[in-house]
């Protein structure tokens, strides 16, 4: 009987947990927990503060989920250091796990930046766990002023979750525009326009040099009191338990195609790894859950002895900020790239679609959203442009462009 | 298990399977109220142009791309069908922006609805196979 250890409670060790009970019913699966929550929606903690979950429904899986998979979950511990000559992790209360198949699900930290001052504030959070989410709801009053640090998609979904809540909201952010990682600046635009009409404050192209108790000086020489800090400037991958036994590692656990680690024995999956992005051949980190999700899964097969894949792995998000959605994936490549760019565009709505060497690469919607899956199915697969009526296909996401055999093919029998 | 397939060839484009749908799933039992005058919006829609028409909804895939991309863990399998929990769901679309058949939508509160098979209504089986015509959609095991 194999012994399965997973560093890791999020979505990539459900994943992991489903992969290995889909080939192996009977082996010991033990779950190391640094969190003291059964796994939750970790993407949800911001519609927690909005009100559109609660402490119940967040939760990723159903209550028995560990019983019935056969799990032992190690509740706020963690994980320090592997010997992977013994095969043995250390844990923080010295205790020590034997394994024979490991998976890291170690996710990711925030990334905090050494402001100068930063110790002198009183109220300050980061955004990425329920018990952040838990301190904020807290600390914050009908009368709060916010300052968030960090206009990406952590920073400003918490904006939209803390709005109704408190007085004002300010984000701010060293990038000239908001959610730089998924959009480009007219995108952008769009979305913090949107954003200002819902009474969110911006200072873009600014950010704190440093805190002075609860009043931030920017970079700019302007002055920001605020009574609560959210520090939303970016993540790091957890990636320091394989790199000190030499594993390969960038910015994160660097994993092939099978998610194993370059350390035999030991895989890794979801925000801790970094993996080819299909979209533009470069391998990065890609931290979103259905890509955390699918890597545990494929290493939870592969550590039960059989073998799996994962070769599709893109960037995408679908985000919503109060009724206004965008949904983007891929890699946006513009004329300077060689690549090119169908657009179209109105007050409130934009469809960008960006196409390469005969692919579609990505796109960007803002508006309207609907039957985006038909153009993302295209950047995961690679579908050549060739195959379909791209003339069609840009303007109206559907089969007809797919032609007769694709349709029968896909609405004739069981996929 | 028993699933919806579509022979285009039999498609007229009467879109009755998107009433039927939008009526099933209305929880009235007069049709005239529930559709008369409506917006509807079905979880069956009708695809084509001057020369094609075919239906499209949920495949329930074996693999079903939505459920492993759920962020809210409100999609689910059941016997084999992609159900949803409306409850857990908390709109992020995050199914929509993955479904390969762009067979997931929102309903008219922007809710995500998809097909169930009518399994959790009172139809009992796919009201539009049901009122399909012509036979261009059928409920079956293949």
């Amino acid at each position: 009987m194999k012994n399965y250890v997973i560093i890791g409670n999020g979505t990539a060790a459900v994943g992991c947990i489903e992969g290995i009970r889909s080939i192996d019913r009977d082996g010991k699966i033990t779950v190391i927990s640094s969190e003291r929550h059964p796994v939750y929606c970790r993407p949800l903690i911001s519609y927690y503060l909005e009100g559109k979950t609660d402490i119940e429904r967040i939760k990723y899986r159903p209550e028995n989920f560990y019983m019935e998979n056969g799990c032992e979950v190690i509740y706020g511990k963690s994980a320090v250091k592997i010997d992977n000559g013994k095969k043995v992790i250390l844990l923080n209360d010295e205790s020590k796990i034997f394994y024979d198949e490991l998976c890291i699900a170690t996710g990711s930290d925030p990334f905090i930046p050494d402001f100068d001052g930063i110790e002198s504030v009183g109220d300050k959070y980061s955004f990425m766990t329920l018990d952040d989410a838990l301190a904020i709801e807290k600390a914050v009053s009908k009368n709060s002023k916010v300052l968030i640090i960090g206009a990406g998609l952590i920073g400003l979904k918490c904006a939209e979750g803390l709005r109704d809540r408190v007085e004002s909201i300010t984000v701010c952010d060293l990038a000239d525009r908001v959610l730089s990682s998924i959009l480009d600046s007219d995108c952008a635009q769009i979305m913090q326009r949107h954003l200002e009409r819902c009474g969110i404050s911006f200072m873009l192209g600014d950010s704190a040099a440093k805190f002075r108790g609860n009043t931030a000086l920017m970079k700019s020489g302007k002055q920001v009191d605020f009574d609560i800090l959210v520090l939303a400037v970016g993540v790091k991958a957890n990636i320091s338990l394989l790199k000190d036994i030499g594993g390969m590692c960038g910015r994160g656990i660097i994993v092939d195609d099978h998610m194993r680690t370059s350390v035999s024995g030991i895989y890794a999956a979801g925000d801790c790894t970094e993996c080819t992005d299909i979209s533009c051949g470069e391998s990065k980190v890609i931290a979103i859950l259905p890509n955390a999700y699918m890597q545990g899964k494929c290493a939870g097969i592969n550590m039960a002895g059989a073998q799996e894949a994962y070769d599709k792995a893109i960037p995408m998000n679908s985000i919503g900020f109060f009724g206004l959605h965008a949904m983007t994936a891929g890699s946006y490549f513009g004329p300077e790239q060689n690549g090119e760019i169908y657009e179209e565009k109105s007050e409130d709505k934009i469809k960008r679609l960006f196409t390469k060497d005969g692919l579609l690469t990505g796109f960007i919607l803002i508006g309207n959203t609907d039957k985006a899956g038909i153009y993302t199915n295209m950047v995961r697969n690679r579908i050549p442009l060739s195959e379909v009526d791209y003339e069609r296909l840009k303007k109206s996401p559907d089969f007809v462009s797919f032609g007769a055999e694709y349709r029968k093919k896909k609405f004739g029998s069981v996929v | 298990m028993k699933r919806i397939f579509v022979n285009e060839k039999w498609c007229i484009g009467c879109h009755l399977c998107e009433y039927n749908c939008a009526f099933a799933n209305s929880g009235i039992k007069d049709m005239v109220k529930a559709l008369k005058g409506k917006n509807i919006y079905p979880r069956v829609h009708v695809e084509g142009d001057d020369k094609i028409t075919y239906a499209v909804s949920c495949r329930h895939c074996t693999d079903p791309i939505c459920v492993r991309s759920c962020i809210s863990g409100a999609l689910y399998i059941k016997d084999g069908t992609v159900c949803i929990d409306h409850d857990k769901c908390v709109g992020c679309l995050t199914c929509i922006l993955v479904c390969p058949y762009g067979a997931v939508s929102q309903d008219e509160n922007g809710a995500v609805q998809k097909c169930e098979l009518c399994l959790k209504n009172s139809a009992g089986a796919p009201a539009c196979a049901l009122g399909c015509p012509n036979g261009a959609i059928v409920y079956e095991e293949r």
